[in-house]
């Protein structure tokens, strides 16, 4: 559709409080082969548990219902593989469900899982995601990442999903790029940011210290974009425990209100028509009026440039959590950073920045933890986890990461889950020298973003500290 | 491995009736580490799906018939009644009626546009097209939605102009039957199989 009732418009209303009270993960790598899934999951979930200290008995004696994020079956050739999960997690004969949708399936794991307890049908549920990439070598890999797309329409183009997503980035390069060399080198400055960040992060496949010109110098995948843009292909796991209040309370001195919402668009992007741009809170129709004449071929929304599902994810979280300038009232943000240039156009799509202009969110440096140019926090750093260019892309689990990361800031305990020498040695990586704590000091509430494709589902999470709710607008 | 007697399948009477192998069986082999301790195995599969256009089948049909269908609702109480759909829609995305198809051969001959485009030396596993591929978004006048494609002769470029071509010679019956060319290309430089 491309207009929308007042009923579609609706900012969801839950009938309970839902929280977040802890999370966990594995190691993330391109490949695992000493572990089965079931042991990465169990990982994550032993994580999860200690980080209340609580031992797995007592933890799951509080789940009621369980949410598995698990995408490409092809890859482990094992359908129903929630059920072995399931099992081996010991949680029959508990309710469970699977969940795909692309990218995004974390997210929207989150999402369901959110649901049940806002709904009063279980009071504690674990959300646990998880992917498996590594079973078939690469070039395998790229197809049935393919069969994602259209079968009839789409994949039989090079069997390559990277291609399907690049004619979008050579369209932004192009129109709100300019194909300027300074936007190139913005957008590598994001690799360097990300995979720096993921130096500090013991779960991290990709750490490297690395510079934009060792971004521009890597070999091109498809122009604009080269393998330094791209993110990861991983094997690991990650979960989340959500309860109500009271359980939430029983179970942690510290639980985190959550609200989760998701958005959607074509599956191919040629079936994605002319409409008006849906306005965030703080935007108005005035601003975009001359969009196109700002940007000469940028006047067709969303066109190949825009993320109308992460727009409506967005619109209904911000009506949620009582968001109304994600700059001024968020903290930090994990956004689903497949490429550089996918990063850029979600902070426009989410409101960071106006679109046309999500470049000057990295240019001014408040994406960072530390801003470059003023030496002071950044205004609203961006995926302190190395996100999924430097951190991982295990599909199921990457929403999932991104709010069991968002949380360890909030509750101050970021550097207590990444700082620790026996973590670092029991996954088999040497901690940096120059290691440094990037807690972000006195966050309160915080976002991720979790997206699938080209843009077919996204959901958003807010995560907020208790005592700095925001009051919900009419 | 040589593949003998490969899978075919007709319809009668509304079923499927198959004939020959739709899977190869292979052993699978031991994968150990470096201390030659099992770690896993290899799963070996080969197999040949079924798979329906249903209505969409004329679409493809159509293409080796060096004709290019897409559809418009037909439905006068629609809201967007009139909108013309390229990937073809059997339904409408609003109203949901049966779209009428259309004929966009002449329009798209006239020219479309090249919307974006991208150009890449990668590819998957059963890619059959030559590399680089240049992957074309192109619009038509007065068409709802941008058709993917890819171009066969020159380099691509937002803004250009491109005429459709058709491998009605040995068709595979899949999009790739439908190729796109540079306005005012020569038919001595088109691929082997295809025509204007
Ligand atoms: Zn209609």
């Amino acid at each position: 559709m491309i207009k929308f009732s007042k009923q579609q418009l609706k900012i969801p209303q839950m009938s309970k409080d839902v929280y977040l009270v802890t999370g966990g993960m594995s190691k993330f790598d391109r490949a695992i082969p000493e572990k089965r899934t079931e042991e990465l999951v169990i990982d994550a979930f032993l994580e999860a548990a200690e980080f209340i200290k609580k031992t797995p008995e007592e933890l799951k004696e509080y789940i009621h219902s369980c949410y598995y994020g698990h995408f490409a079956d092809h890859f482990g050739s094992q359908l129903l593989g929630e059920s072995v999960i399931h099992d081996r997690l010991g949680l029959d004969p508990l309710g469970n469900v699977g969940i795909k949708t692309g990218g995004a399936t974390g997210g929207s794991t989150i999402w369901e899982a959110y649901k049940a307890v806002a709904s009063g049908y279980s009071d504690t549920v674990l959300a646990m995601g998880w992917e498996r990439m590594d079973e078939v070598p690469t070039d395998e890999g790229n197809n049935y990442i393919a069969s994602a797309a259209d079968k009839d329409w789409e994949t039989p183009l090079g069997h390559i999903y990277t291609g399907y997503y690049a004619v979008m980035a050579q369209k932004y390069w192009q129109v709100f790029g300019k194909q300027e060399a300074s936007f190139r080198r913005t957008l590598a400055e994001i690799a360097v940011k990300n995979k720096g960040y993921a130096r500090m992060n013991p779960h991290a496949q990709s750490p490297m210290k690395i510079t934009v010109e060792d971004v521009l110098n890597s070999p091109i995948v498809a122009d604009p974009l080269r393998a330094l843009d791209c993110c990861l292909m991983s094997v690991g796991a990650s979960c989340v425990i959500l309860a109500d209040k009271k359980t939430a309370y029983e179970l942690t001195d510290n639980p985190l209100l959550i609200y989760t919402s998701a958005g959607t668009h074509t599956l191919r992007v040629a079936d994605r028509r002319d409409m008006d741009i849906p306005l965030l809170p703080n935007e108005t129709a005035d601003q975009y009026k001359d969009l196109g004449k700002r940007f000469p071929g940028g006047d067709r929304y969303p066109g190949f440039t825009g993320f109308l599902a992460a727009r409506m994810a967005a619109y209904y979280a911000y009506g949620m959590a009582g968001i109304v300038d994600p700059m001024e009232d968020l903290d930090l943000v994990e956004l689903h950073d497949a490429f550089t240039i996918s990063d850029i156009q979600t902070y426009e799509d989410i409101g960071i920045r106006p679109y046309g202009e999500g470049r000057k969110y990295v240019e001014s440096g408040e994406c960072y933890h530390t801003n470059p140019l003023t030496g002071k926090p950044g205004k609203l750093p961006a995926n302190l986890s190395g996100g999924l260019i430097g951190n991982m892309h295990a599909v199921g689990a990457t929403g999932i990461m991104q709010v069991v990361e968002i949380g360890q800031h909030i509750w101050g305990r970021w550097a207590e889950m990444h700082a620790d020498e026996a973590k670092w040695k029991r996954f088999n990586r040497t901690k940096p020298d120059d290691w440094t704590d990037l807690q972000v000091v006195g966050a309160k509430r915080a976002l991720a973003i979790s997206h699938a494709g080209v843009g077919s589902h996204v959901t958003a999470t807010v995560l907020v500290h208790p005592d700095h709710q925001l009051e919900r607008k009419s | 491995m040589t593949v003998e007697n490969r899978g075919t399948v007709k319809v009668e009477n509304g079923r499927y009736r198959v004939s020959g192998n739709f899977s190869y069986g292979y052993p699978n082999s031991p994968i150990r580490d470096e201390s030659g301790k099992l770690v896993g195995i290899t799963n070996p599969a080969d197999i040949t799906h079924i798979h329906t256009y249903g209505g969409e089948a004329p679409f493809f049909e159509s293409l080796s018939k060096q004709k290019l269908l897409g559809t418009k609702c037909a439905n006068p109480k629609c809201e967007t009644y009139g909108s013309v759909y390229i990937p073809y829609r059997i339904h409408c995305p609003d109203c949901l009626m049966r779209c009428e198809e259309i004929d966009l051969t002449e329009l798209a001959r006239k020219g479309a546009t090249v919307h974006t485009f991208m150009i890449t030396e990668r590819t998957g596993a059963f890619n059959t097209l030559k590399k680089p591929i240049r992957f074309v978004n192109v619009e038509f006048d007065g068409v709802s939605t941008i058709l993917m494609g890819y171009l066969s002769v020159g380099e691509p470029k937002m803004g250009m102009k491109v005429v459709p071509i058709f491998q009605a010679k040995n068709p595979t019956y899949t999009i790739l039957d439908l190729s796109w060319v540079p306005m005012g290309t020569d038919a001595a430089d088109l691929p082997e199989g295809f025509s204007f």
